[in-house]
């Protein structure tokens, strides 16, 4: 997550991480991380780097251009569940496809690259 | 490449969805599209979002997803069935120096196309009886370890793709050039970074190593890792 500011709104969190911020903690699917006090400020948005280090989320500064990337939780595995995270990504045509549209259905995802 | 696979299973109620993992998008992974032009759901990934939800390190890797939407197998290398010793042999002959060695060194990775094949065809037919669907606890368990450093890693990548895209090359290659450092077993950050200086992804100034260096160091036969089903 790309971020210009230190101070996300929770929608903002929660769309550029999957976690979703809720009054036990950021949550994902079946799995919910504490937050610490210290997260939130008290105009309802979160303290970045003290949600950062609760959920072992790297903040890594570019100073030069005033902006800051967020990394994926950490501290365990790459899955925290194996509920499948919503994931969203454009087709060739450029249209948004949802995997959730193919539920009920079995799903093998197959990833490749040009290089 | 896994059309044929796909014709078999979907009357079974599987479906394939690919994805490109491609910073520059339709701009890159277009061409191989549009000469395959499969039936199945083709995504991009330009932000290279799967590494940090999935695990996704290399290419290829593949998750299951069952119908209802929990995964059954987490992110491991999954190469489609094609005869590549002979798709490669026919590239050598008019191969030039680097890209020969290239393909020969891809001659000696170890890929058991046809038991994840099997596999595959196990879970399309059986569905959560089959053997090789693991339970929540396992598929966890079996995911990448994701220490700090991971994280870091992606946030320094994602950092550098931020850059590229809008026109900072040398500071990009700074964040992508940590990325590498911090998880020097994540080839999709080091083939991305090294492609976009040159496709061939030799040797140049700007990282410390490339392809065939770290293909070496590591051993053709370990890139990928063996596959356990």
């Amino acid at each position: 997550m790309i971020l210009d500011r230190l101070d996300p709104t929770p929608l903002e969190f929660a769309r550029g991480t999957g976690w979703e911020p809720k009054p036990q903690g950021a949550c994902r699917a079946d799995v919910c991380i504490p937050l610490p006090k210290n997260a939130w400020r008290t105009d309802g948005r979160m303290e970045l780097p003290a949600v950062a280090d609760a959920l072992g989320m790297a903040l890594v500064a570019d100073e030069a251009h005033g902006l800051w990337a967020l990394g994926p939780v950490s501290g365990g595995r790459a899955l925290t569940t194996a509920v499948v995270p919503e994931i969203t990504l454009p087709d060739r045509y450029g249209k948004p496809f949802t995997l959730s549209s193919l539920k009920g259905t079995k799903i093998f995802l197959a990833t490749w690259a040009s290089w | 490449m896994w059309q044929v696979i796909r014709d078999e299973l979907r009357p079974l109620g599987l479906e394939i969805v690919s994805v490109a993992m491609d910073t520059n998008g339709m701009a890159a992974a277009g061409p191989h599209i549009e000469a395959a032009n499969p039936t199945y759901p083709v995504l991009l990934d330009p932000e290279h979002s799967l590494g940090a939800l999935l695990g996704i390190i290399n290419v290829p890797m593949g998750v299951w997803i069952d119908e209802d939407g929990v995964l059954v197998r987490p992110a491991e290398v999954c190469s489609a069935p094609i005869p590549r010793r002979e798709k490669f042999a026919s590239l050598l002959e008019n191969a030039a120096p680097r890209m020969r060695e290239m393909i020969l060194e891809a001659l000696n990775m170890d890929l058991d196309t046809e038991t994840y094949a099997a596999a595959l065809r196990d879970w399309a037919r059986n569905g959560k009886k089959s053997r090789y669907a693991l339970p929540p606890e396992q598929v966890i368990q079996r995911s990448a370890p994701r220490p700090k450093e991971v994280s870091l890693a992606a946030a320094n990548f994602e950092l550098g793709q931020h850059l590229h895209r809008t026109g900072s090359e040398t500071e990009a290659r700074a964040f992508f050039r940590q990325a590498h450092r911090l998880q020097p077993d994540n080839w999709t950050y080091k083939r991305q970074a090294w492609s976009m200086v040159d496709p061939l992804q030799g040797p140049t100034e700007h990282y410390d190593s490339d392809w065939l260096t770290d293909i070496r160091k590591v051993g053709a036969k370990n890139y990928y890792p063996k596959l356990e089903m």
